[in-house]
C-alpha cells in the first residue's frame, strides 16, 4: 500500500519575518486598534440610521447585558476595571438623559462620545498581541516535543529519545492544494475556513501552516481558552484575537466584524471555524455562521472600492477538512448536542482541556498509540465560490477567467449594498459546505461506526434517536457477517461518489473489507473510557455506548448512505 | 465592455430577449422610458423591427431597436429580460452565456421547468424525479451563466391587455432588493403597478403551478359545470399550489400573491388560454395527442403535470388534483371519474398551509 501523502518541510515564503504581515499588523498595533475602534463607531452609526433614539436603545441594552454578565459569569481573563468601565458609562447615559436642554444633535454627539468608548474598549481587548519571538519559541517547542514523544514511544532502545525516525508528519498527514495554497500566500490574502470537532484543531492548523512554510494565520480564538495560561501563551503567539462569545450585543459583533475585516484588507491570512463552535453532533458542519464569513466578502468589496484590482488585493478562500478516528471531546459534545435537542439554549462551555494534565494526558495516548490524522487543503476559491487558478485567477465552470470585481458593480462602478452581500455570504457559506464534502477523508473508523448505528437503527425502525441511545445493550448486537456486508454496500456507494469527486478516501480503505474492518475497529474512538464499537470474542460487534457510536457515524451523514438501509 | 459600463444606465438601453407577444408587451413597456434593444435570432424580424417599427405586423415604440448579435446586446446592456417561451428557455440561455458578466441584472418572464435528465431518459417515461433534477428558470440562468442577481417577473399579466394599455400589476421576484428596485424602476407607470417579492422560487413555483389548476379549471368548463365548482376548484387549487411550493422550496406566502392566486384567477376564467383549452378539449372527449396537434405552442401545464407527478414520487406527499389530471392525461382515465374520485377525497380541513 502507497500512502502518497506530503512529508517535507517547504521553505518559507517569506523568509524574512519582518515581511510576514501579522508582524506588520503588531508593529502598528496602536493605530490598528484606533482604526477598528473608528470604523466600528461609523458601521454602529450607519446600522442604526443615526438615529439618537436607537443609539440610546442599543448603549442601554449593552450596559444592561454586560453588567449581567460580570455578575453572572465571569472568568479569571476579564481585566479587573470591568465593574468601574460600565458604572462610568451608566453615570453617563444617566447624565445625558438627565439633560433636557440639550438639542438633538448635542444629544447625539454626547451618545456618540459613548459609543466610541465601548468600541474603543473592545477593539483594544479583541486585538492580538502576537509577538514573533514567542512565535519561533512555541514552533519549536511543539515540532521538538511532539517528536520527542513520537520517537521514545516508537523507537526502543536508549537514546531513542533523540532519534528522528519518525517526525510528526507521520501522525499527521497533510493532503489535497498544499502546493496551490503557498503560491496564493505570495500573492494575494488567503481566508482558511476548517472544519471544527476539537480544541486540538487550532494548534493543529497552526502548525500545518508553519510546516507549509506560510506565515502566522491570524484567528479568532475564544476567550474561555485564555483562562488557561498555558493556553493563552500558544494563542498569543499564533496570532490570536479574542473572540467573547459570551458578548452578544451589537456594538462587540460589529467591533469584532470590523477587526477580522480589517486585518484581511491589511493582508493578514485569516482562519475562520466557519461552524462558529465545536461540531457538537459530529456532522460536518452545514450551517455556517455567517458573521465572519461576511467580513472576507467587504474586505474583498472594499479592496476593489479602493481601487485594487491586482491580485495582491484578491482574497482566496481555501476550505480545509481535518480528520479523526477520535475526537478527546467527543462524550461532552454529544452530550450537548443532544440535551439541546435542536433547541438553542444558554450552557456553560465545559470540556475536556479544562486543564493542563488533561491536556498532557491526551497529548501522550495520542503520540504514543495509534489514531492518525489527516488534514485535506481543499482548492482556493475567490469569496464568489469560483475555484482560481495558481495565478489567483478565478475561473468559471467552463475554465473562462471571471473578473470577481464585476460581482460588485452596478452601472459600472463598484458599490455598497449590504443585502447584496448578505446573500454573497450565504452563497459562500453553501459553496463551503459543498468543498467540505469533497475533500472530507473517509476513515475506516467512520465506516464502521457509520453502518453499526445505521443496522441498529433499521433494526428499531420505529425509535427515535432518544430511544435508540437508551436501548439495552443486549439489543445492541449485530452479526458479523451482516455487518461485513453492510459496509461493503456502503464501502461500494463510497467509491461511487469518490468517483463523482463527491468525497474522498483514506489510503487504508483500499485494503480488504476484513482488514478495514479491523482497521476501524481497532481506530474507532479508542480512548474512551466506553468505546463506541467493540467486538466480542464470537466476532460479534456490540457498542458499549449509543451516543457515542452516534457521533462517530454522523460524519458520514449527508451523503445520502442513509438510503442503503 | 469598456466603453459600455463607463456610460450610467440611464443612457444605457435594456435588453429584451424574445419578441412572442408578452416580450413585445414588455419591450414596449420599458421603452416609454428607456431606449431598448431586442434579441431575435431571425434576420428578417430584425429588419422588420429597424425599418417599420413593428414585430410580426404589431406596432413597436420607435425607441426599440433590435440585432440578432447577442454578445451585442450583452456589451450594450446592463439589465436583460429574458421573455422567452420555456422550451427555449435552456438553449436560449446557452447562446448568451458566454456574453453574460456577474454585473447584468436579469430578469425573466417565463413560466415553466427545465429537468436534467441522464442519458437515454426522457420526461415521457421517467417514473420518478428528485428536486436537484428539476431547475426553474433562474435557476437554469445562475447554473448556465456567470449572472447572480437575477429576477422574475410574474402575474396576471394578459399580453393583449397590456398593449391595449388596461390597468395591471406585476410581482417581480428576486433575493437581491437592487433587482427588485431597478425592475420596479424600469416598468412602474400609472398603468401598470409593480410589487416585489423576495421569494423567488416560490414566485416562479406559483406561475409553473397555477398551470396545472388552470387546465383542471378548463376541464370543468368542458363539462359544462358552473361558478360554484370553479370556485371549488380555485380554492383547493391554492391549498395544492402551497403544498407543492413548500416542497420543492418555496413559501406558502407566495401562493397567496398576484403571481399566484392573482394569475391562476385570471388564468381559470380566461378561455383564451392554452392550458384552459387542454383541459376543456379533453372534457368534450379528446385525447391529448389530438389537443397537442393543434396547439401552435406547447401547453406549459402538460409538461408541468408531468414533471410534478414524478416529483411527487420522491416526495413522500400527495397532490390529489395533479396526480388525477395525470391519470386524465396519460393514462386514460375518463375525466367524470377523475373528478368523482377528487369528490370523495377525504380534504378534511379548510386551510392547513398558513
Amino acid at each position: 500500500m502507497k500512502e502518497h501523502y506530503i512529508k517535507h518541510q517547504y521553505d518559507p515564503i517569506l523568509p524574512k519575518k519582518q515581511e510576514w504581515p501579522v508582524v506588520r499588523l503588531a508593529r502598528e498595533r496602536k493605530e490598528f486598534v484606533k482604526k477598528v475602534a473608528s470604523q466600528a463607531e461609523e458601521r454602529i452609526l450607519d446600522l442604526i440610521g443615526k438615529n439618537p433614539e436607537i443609539l440610546k436603545e442599543e448603549l442601554e441594552t449593552t450596559l444592561y447585558r454586560e453588567k449581567l454578565r460580570i455578575k453572572q459569569n465571569p472568568w479569571d481573563v476579564d481585566p479587573d476595571d470591568e465593574g468601574p468601565f460600565w458604572g462610568e458609562v451608566k453615570t453617563n447615559l444617566l447624565q445625558i438623559h438627565a439633560s433636557v436642554s440639550l438639542s438633538k444633535t448635542k444629544k447625539m454627539e454626547a451618545y456618540r462620545d459613548v459609543l466610541q468608548k465601548i468600541t474603543s474598549r473592545y477593539s483594544e481587548e479583541i486585538a492580538s498581541n502576537f509577538k514573533a519571538s514567542h512565535y519561533k519559541f512555541t514552533r519549536r517547542v511543539v515540532t521538538f516535543g511532539f517528536s520527542r514523544l513520537l520517537n521514545a514511544a516508537r523507537v526502543k532502545g536508549f537514546g531513542s529519545f533523540f532519534s528522528n525516525q519518525y517526525s510528526l508528519q507521520d501522525k499527521i498527514q497533510i493532503t489535497g492544494q498544499t502546493t496551490q495554497i503557498r503560491e496564493l500566500a505570495t500573492k494575494g490574502t488567503i481566508v482558511m475556513v476548517p472544519t471544527h470537532f476539537s480544541n486540538l484543531d487550532s494548534i493543529l492548523i497552526g502548525w500545518i501552516i508553519s510546516v507549509l512554510g506560510m506565515p502566522p494565520f491570524i484567528y479568532g480564538a475564544g476567550l474561555n481558552l485564555f483562562n488557561i495560561s498555558i493556553f493563552a501563551y500558544f494563542m498569543n503567539a499564533l496570532g490570536a484575537y479574542k473572540v467573547d462569545r459570551r458578548k452578544k450585543n451589537l456594538m462587540y459583533l460589529e467591533t469584532l466584524k470590523t477587526y477580522s475585516k480589517e486585518a484581511i484588507q491589511f493582508g493578514c491570512h485569516s482562519l475562520f471555524f466557519p461552524g462558529g463552535t465545536r461540531s457538537r453532533s459530529g456532522i460536518i458542519e452545514s450551517k455556517l455562521k455567517l458573521g465572519l464569513l461576511s467580513t472576507a466578502i467587504e474586505a474583498q468589496r472594499a479592496n476593489f472600492q479602493n481601487g485594487i484590482k491586482e491580485v495582491s488585493g484578491k482574497i482566496f478562500i481555501v476550505p480545509v477538512t481535518i480528520n479523526y478516528h477520535f475526537v478527546l471531546e467527543a462524550p461532552s459534545l454529544i452530550q450537548d448536542y443532544l440535551s439541546m435537542t435542536g433547541q438553542e439554549r444558554y450552557y456553560k462551555e465545559n470540556d475536556e482541556f479544562s486543564t493542563s494534565y488533561k491536556i498532557s494526558k491526551f497529548l501522550f495516548k495520542f503520540f504514543t498509540k495509534g489514531s492518525d490524522i489527516s488534514v485535506s487543503i481543499g482548492q482556493a476559491m475567490d469569496v464568489m465560490g469560483n475555484y482560481v487558478d495558481e495565478e489567483g485567477n478565478s475561473l468559471d465552470k467552463w475554465g473562462r477567467i471571471v473578473d470577481t470585481q464585476e460581482y460588485f458593480m452596478s452601472n459600472g462602478k463598484v458599490t455598497v449594498d449590504a443585502q447584496r452581500e448578505e446573500e454573497y455570504t450565504q452563497m459562500l457559506g453553501r459553496r463551503i459546505v459543498e468543498e467540505f464534502h469533497k475533500i472530507n477523508r473517509v476513515f475506516s473508523s467512520h465506516l464502521v461506526a457509520f453502518v453499526a448505528f445505521e443496522l441498529i437503527q433499521a433494526k428499531n425502525s420505529k425509535l427515535d434517536l432518544f430511544d435508540l441511545i437508551r436501548l439495552p445493550q443486549e439489543d445492541l448486537v449485530l452479526d458479523y457477517q451482516e455487518f461485513k456486508s453492510a459496509c461493503q454496500r456502503v464501502m461500494h456507494q463510497i467509491l461511487e461518489l469518490k468517483n463523482q469527486g463527491k468525497i474522498d478516501t483514506a489510503p487504508h480503505l483500499s485494503r480488504s473489507m476484513d482488514e478495514i474492518i479491523a482497521h476501524g475497529l481497532e481506530n474507532v474512538g479508542m480512548y474512551h473510557a466506553k468505546r463506541p464499537l467493540i467486538q466480542s470474542p464470537t466476532g460479534d460487534l456490540a457498542t458499549e455506548d449509543m451516543s457515542l457510536l452516534y457521533f462517530y457515524h454522523n460524519r458520514l451523514h449527508g451523503y445520502g448512505l442513509e438510503k442503503l438501509f | 465592455m469598456g466603453m459600455a459600463l463607463k456610460n450610467s444606465s440611464k443612457s444605457q438601453p435594456i435588453g429584451v430577449i424574445g419578441v412572442g407577444s408578452f416580450g413585445t408587451a414588455i419591450a414596449n413597456m420599458l421603452a416609454e422610458k428607456n431606449e431598448v434593444l431586442v434579441y431575435s435570432r431571425k434576420q428578417e424580424v430584425v429588419d422588420e423591427i429597424n425599418t417599420l417599427h413593428s414585430a410580426s405586423g404589431k406596432p413597436l415604440n420607435p425607441k426599440i431597436q433590435a440585432t440578432f448579435s447577442p454578445e451585442k446586446l450583452c456589451s450594450a446592456c446592463g439589465v436583460l429580460f429574458f421573455m422567452i417561451p420555456s422550451a427555449a428557455f435552456l438553449e436560449v440561455t446557452r447562446t448568451f452565456a458566454p456574453f453574460l458578466h456577474p454585473y447584468h441584472l436579469v430578469i425573466h418572464g417565463t413560466k415553466g421547468l427545465v429537468v436534467q435528465l441522464s442519458d437515454g431518459e426522457e420526461l415521457a417515461t421517467v417514473a420518478q424525479l428528485r428536486r436537484n433534477q428539476i431547475l426553474t428558470m433562474s435557476e437554469v440562468i445562475i447554473q448556465e451563466t456567470l449572472a447572480v442577481r437575477v429576477g422574475c417577473l410574474a402575474g396576471p399579466n394578459i399580453s393583449k391587455e397590456l398593449t391595449d394599455g388596461q390597468p395591471a400589476a406585476t410581482v417581480i421576484a428576486s433575493k437581491y432588493n437592487e433587482v427588485i428596485h431597478e425592475g420596479q424602476r424600469l416598468l412602474r407607470s400609472e398603468k401598470f403597478q409593480v410589487y416585489g417579492n423576495s421569494d423567488i422560487i416560490g414566485v416562479e413555483l406559483s406561475g409553473v403551478l397555477k398551470n396545472i389548476i388552470a387546465i383542471a379549471a378548463g376541464a370543468l368548463a368542458g363539462l359544462g359545470l358552473g361558478e360554484n365548482a370553479k370556485g371549488l376548484l380555485i380554492s383547493r387549487g391554492i391549498v395544492e399550489m402551497a403544498h407543492l411550493s413548500k416542497a420543492l422550496g418555496g413559501t406558502a406566502s407566495s401562493v397567496i400573491g398576484l403571481a399566484g392566486i392573482g394569475d391562476l384567477v385570471t388564468t381559470c376564467n380566461s378561455s383564451d388560454s392554452r392550458n384552459f383549452t387542454v383541459g376543456y378539449r379533453l372534457a368534450k372527449g379528446e385525447s391529448l395527442p389530438q389537443i397537442l396537434e393543434d396547439l401552435e405552442e406547447v401547453a406549459e401545464g402538460v409538461n408541468t403535470i408531468r414533471i410534478v407527478d414524478a416529483f411527487l414520487k420522491t416526495a413522500g406527499i400527495r397532490a390529489p388534483i395533479t396526480e388525477n389530471l395525470h391519470r386524465v392525461l396519460f393514462e386514460d382515465l375518463p375525466i367524470e371519474e377523475a373528478l368523482q374520485f377528487l369528490m370523495k377525497y377525504p380534504f378534511s380541513v379548510d386551510i392547513d398551509f398558513v
